[in-house]
């Protein structure tokens, strides 16, 4: 799915999160919104999510005004810093909620979401551990599991907040290319935030470096490298 | 490894002497201020033997308080929890001015002593009071009658479940709700699913608490109810007129269910404890 984030502002108060910000994402990229904390990107990741609602602005998908949207509608799969998995359900039913909590009419059989909750558990390679509490599991377990569960709800688009934040740095290699597969294999528009410019570099397509709500330059990798647009750009991916 | 273990030191550094002074200070305080009158109020109420006892309590006017007591509890602690829940909700989950003065009106009950309480309550509602004259035109008056104590005990006991949730409500933070709203949950769903089973374990004691206090309230309820006998003498008004009037057995009796009422609640509580441990220590693990 494309996105456009057409001329979008947040206000928190008195403080300008966001002054106003435009970005087009073509469909099915692997996007990184890079920049240092309260840079922005985050609060641009959540209206996107339907989480926080831009004081001016409109967000498109697929060419259709979605900024009135509400957060169950965008059905976008949304993976949180500390990853919030339910601590009371098993794996399995974290990975099933977003399945079970479908209205009648749309929701699958018991059989159904028992399938594919099996299909999501095998895809994040961790097939057996559906009847573990996720305080059993380790960091990068739950951030697997994060990302089965938001994946389980057929996201039109695909959303993580920091999704390597949590983890050590061994592991933090290993799930990036885990993230990579995904993204490949379901050709999912996928927006991730970092301030980790080396793993938005590796892993994204475009790389969207903001600072103070502000987007400083959009591009690929290779390109911000070479020219990078401002003395901040500059500072900030050769530290 | 065997090499370094001769460096550890205990944790506490208090010589055995000053640890056992400590510890029978303690034990001596529990006994004296919970232990010692617990103990009183049974004998005195068996003094004259069992018999005596459950003769005090089998009268009409001792069973009409009973059963008014426990019906105002079956009420206002219920009502209370949904309040509660209500209002830590909308204060932990939400962003807002004044906030902080509406964590401070939650503790108000706290701060004003009930028999202030009891008497806004006459004031607001009493017969010479403009609702309050109407209500009783129409045959439904409050004060003097259970929906003056109902309210009068709701008062008092409102802050136990909002106290209860809040920190917890603040510790565990939007994230799990959030989560829930993004994979297409209702609200309504997101609360009974997620919120509602995170903070079980609070909740359980702020009703708990709740529950105590709203069997033992005296203050306000002495106002509002006009302690007429057999129909608006709670137990522990009833407890105060039997013991002004020297029926001492009566009045011990009574006060012996109203302990083991509270007893049966504490003990409700230990062993749900002790039966969930496991997801207790799961819940503040993660």
């Amino acid at each position: 799915m494309r996105i456009e984030i057409d001329e979008i502002s947040k206000q928190f108060g008195v403080t300008a999160a966001l002054h106003p910000v435009s970005l087009a994402i073509p469909s099915g990229a692997l996007v990184a919104l890079l920049g240092p904390s309260g840079s922005g990107k985050t609060t641009l990741l959540r209206i996107l999510g339907g989480l926080e609602f831009p004081t001016s602005g409109r967000v498109l998908f697929d060419g259709q005004d979605a900024t009135g949207l509400t957060v169950q509608d965008r059905r976008a799969g949304f993976v949180f810093q500390s990853y919030a998995l339910f601590r009371h359900m098993t794996v399995f039913d974290n990975i099933a909620y977003g399945l079970a909590a479908r209205p009648r009419a749309s929701r699958p059989p018991k059989a159904e979401i028992t399938r594919r909750v099996t299909k999501l558990l095998e895809l994040i390679q961790l097939p057996d551990i559906g009847s573990r509490f996720p305080s059993q599991l380790s960091g990068g377990q739950r951030q697997r599991v994060a990302l089965a569960r938001a994946l389980a709800i057929e996201p039109r688009m695909l959303l993580l907040d920091e999704p390597f934040g949590a983890l050590d740095a061994k592991v933090r290699k290993e799930l990036r290319q885990g993230l990579r597969d995904i993204h490949d294999e379901t050709g999912l528009t996928t927006v991730f935030v970092t301030h980790d410019q080396e793993e938005a570099m590796e892993l994204a397509d475009l790389v969207v470096v903001m600072s103070m709500g502000r987007i400083e330059q959009i591009g690929k990798p290779q390109d911000i490298r070479a020219r990078p647009a401002s003395a901040f750009v500059q500072s900030f991916i050769s530290a | 490894m065997f090499d370094i273990a001769p460096t550890f030191r205990p944790v506490t550094t208090e010589t055995p002497v000053a640890r056992w002074v400590l510890t029978g200070l303690a034990v001596a305080g529990i006994a004296v201020l919970v232990a010692a009158p617990l103990i009183a109020v049974f004998a005195e109420a068996l003094a004259k033997g069992i018999g005596a006892a459950v003769a005090s309590l089998g009268n009409r006017d001792a069973l009409s308080a009973i059963k008014l007591t426990l019906l105002i509890a079956a009420i206002s602690v219920p009502l209370n929890a949904a309040f509660g829940i209500a209002a830590a909700w909308f204060i932990t989950k939400f962003d807002f001015r004044g906030k902080a003065f509406l964590i401070t009106l939650i503790d108000l009950p706290f701060s004003v002593s009930p028999v202030v309480a009891g008497l806004c309550i006459v004031l607001m509602f009493g017969a010479n009071s403009l609702a309050g004259g109407w209500l009783v035109a129409q045959g439904y008056p409050i004060v003097f009658a259970l929906p003056g104590i109902v309210i009068a005990t709701m008062f008092v006991t409102f802050p136990f479940v909002a106290r209860e949730l809040i920190p917890v409500m603040i510790e565990q933070g939007r994230a799990e709700e959030e989560a829930a709203l993004t994979l297409g949950a209702s609200g309504w769903r997101v609360f009974w699913t997620v919120t509602l089973p995170n903070i079980r374990w609070a909740l359980l004691y702020g009703v708990l608490l709740c529950n105590a206090r709203a069997m033992g309230e005296f203050g306000a309820v002495a106002v509002v109810s006009g302690k007429i006998r057999g129909q608006t003498a709670t137990m522990p008004i009833t407890i105060e007129m039997l013991y002004n009037e020297y029926l001492s057995v009566a009045a011990f009796s009574m006060a012996a269910v109203l302990t083991l009422l509270a007893l049966v609640t504490l003990l409700l509580k230990t062993a749900l404890e002790v039966r969930h441990a496991d997801a207790l220590a799961a819940n503040h693990r993660h």
